[in-house]
């Protein structure tokens, strides 16, 4: 017959912090990174408006000019900026070396996975930008 | 320096106490001593009910896992005059549940390994006359990630563990990628049954803080990720050719 | 084991990781003269003919089409997962999944709507 203990003292289960990520910089830093989602919602929205105002015709096209020349806009738009710039650089820095790892399949040091998507990033936003700016 | 920094150290009475609760003791504060030392120093001279777990002090067991100023750490490895002047805030590790002052039930963390087979898995009959041969470049695809110790630091440091209970975790997750990329072994099937689930990869959502407070340096967030690869691309095969491997 | 326990995750997870490159490479240039250098005079706008007549080049209509549906997805996983650790709503999943992903389906269908014709 099994001896059992008369008291059964419970392990303290300690609840997480609805404000985890402020206890450490890493976590701020993580929750950052992962709020730029928001501005690059934020910007697809503003892409598909500009859109929609170049179809409908030069007069709507000046109204959208206008409104990206309203104070608050420009103030979100240098955020957005900002957060997406943080994107970029945080994700050439993480992913790449996955699918490098994956297809070497033996340690390497991240540089290589990340040099190239730099260098391509680059390339992208000359070739872009002078789309843009009508020199093709 | 001076000659003694105060340890500010979580106490918790299963019997007694319905919260832990933090109490101080003065130690002497000695260049070659780590948080173990200062731990043990209490334990003989100050306060012996302290209860704390440890075993090799060289970094290798995984046992000394505790919180070092909200930190992670193995108090093996850890120099107790890098937190001069101090205090020093020592607790158990974080999204376990506490058994007494500094030590924490690992039976969760025990399941969760179990459950990912992490061994090697052969889907034949075949009885190995000699050891199996591996190559240098073999045995270099999965060696980072055998390193692990199991000192569980990677789910204190994860906010996902903390979050979701079921989540498998990095530690079990990096073991299982260890045996995938092992040539001996056959497995890699059963064990996405298991890791293809939501609490398994999919649960991870790359904060990077178990890579960053693993003591041995297994990357268990670069396995994730790359789990996350080998995940979809079976996924996508098996969406594509659905009749199943041949 | 059936593989049919395995998750249908990788789906998502594969948009929002090729979003997350395209994100990556061709937004900024977007918001820095669209959004910032053009409205602030720093660069000098090309005007309206020059920019529809941009978009009227199929090539840019389906670089449009594929940057902002990528896009659309790799935000909207994103802001889903955030929401639900961050701003601790887990308890909400299926409800954040919805808004989330429908979210980027309406995002795209509108995309693909505009850009199939332009005139």
């Amino acid at each position: 017959m099994p001896q059992y203990m008369t008291f059964q003292p419970k392990p303290y289960r300690p609840r997480m912090s609805a404000y985890w990520y402020l206890d450490q910089w890493h976590y701020l830093r993580y929750a950052l990174r992962e709020s730029s989602s928001f501005f690059v919602a934020y910007f697809c929205v503003i892409t598909l408006i500009q859109i929609a105002a170049l179809k409908a015709g030069p007069t709507h096209y000046a109204h959208f000019q206008a409104l990206m020349r309203c104070p608050v806009v420009i103030v979100v738009n240098a955020f957005a900026l900002i957060f997406i710039l943080l994107h970029a650089v945080t994700w050439f820095l993480l992913v790449p070396r996955v699918a490098l790892r994956q297809m070497l399949n033996k340690p390497t040091p991240d540089l290589i996975a990340s040099a190239p998507n730099f260098m391509v990033w680059f390339g992208a936003t000359v070739i872009v930008a002078l789309f843009i700016l009508g020199v093709f | 320096m001076a000659d003694t920094i105060i340890l500010e150290v979580e106490r918790f009475h299963p019997e007694r106490d319905t919260e832990p609760s933090y109490q101080s003791f003065e130690v002497p504060l000695r260049a070659d001593w780590m948080v173990l030392d200062a731990l043990n120093y209490i334990k003989d001279q100050l306060d012996g009910s302290l209860t704390f777990r440890w075993s090799c002090r060289m970094g290798i067991c995984g046992s000394c896992g505790m919180m070092i100023n909200g930190v992670p750490k193995l108090t093996c490895e850890t120099l107790l005059t890098n937190f001069a002047p101090g205090p020093v805030r020592v607790g158990p590790l974080d999204h376990f549940p506490v058994v007494k002052d500094l030590v924490v039930e690992m039976d969760d963390f025990m399941a969760k390994l179990q459950k990912v087979r992490p061994w090697i898995v052969r889907k034949d009959d075949f009885e190995p006359q000699r050891e199996f041969i591996q190559t240098p470049a073999q045995l270099e695809a999965f060696h980072q990630f055998s390193l692990c110790i199991n000192c569980t630091l990677c789910y204190a440091a994860c906010p996902v563990s903390g979050l979701d209970s079921n989540f498998i975790g990095p530690a079990a997750i990096a073991l299982a990628h260890r045996y995938n990329l092992d040539s001996r072994d056959q497995g890699q099937e059963d064990r996405l049954d298991i890791i293809s689930q939501h609490e398994g990869i999919w649960d991870c959502t790359v904060v990077g803080e178990c890579s960053v407070v693993c003591p041995k340096g297994v990357d268990p967030s670069l396995a994730i990720q790359q789990y996350k690869l080998t995940a979809t691309k079976e996924w996508f095969k098996s969406f594509l050719l659905p009749r199943g491997k041949n | 084991m059936s593989s049919a326990k395995r998750s249908n995750e990788p789906i998502v997870w594969f948009l929002f990781g090729v979003g997350g490159f395209f994100a990556a490479y061709f937004l900024p240039i977007h918001i820095a003269l669209y959004g910032l250098a053009f409205p602030l005079g720093l660069a000098a706008d090309p005007g309206y003919d020059k920019t529809y007549a941009l978009l009227q080049n199929p090539l840019t209509r389906i670089y449009l089409a594929v940057l902002l549906t990528f896009c659309f997805f790799h935000a909207a996983h994103r802001i889903r997962l955030t929401l639900s650790d961050i701003l601790n709503m887990r308890h909400l999943n299926t409800i954040l999944a919805f808004v989330c992903y429908g979210g980027a389906i309406a995002g795209t269908v509108c995309a693909l709507w505009m850009l199939a014709v332009v005139h």
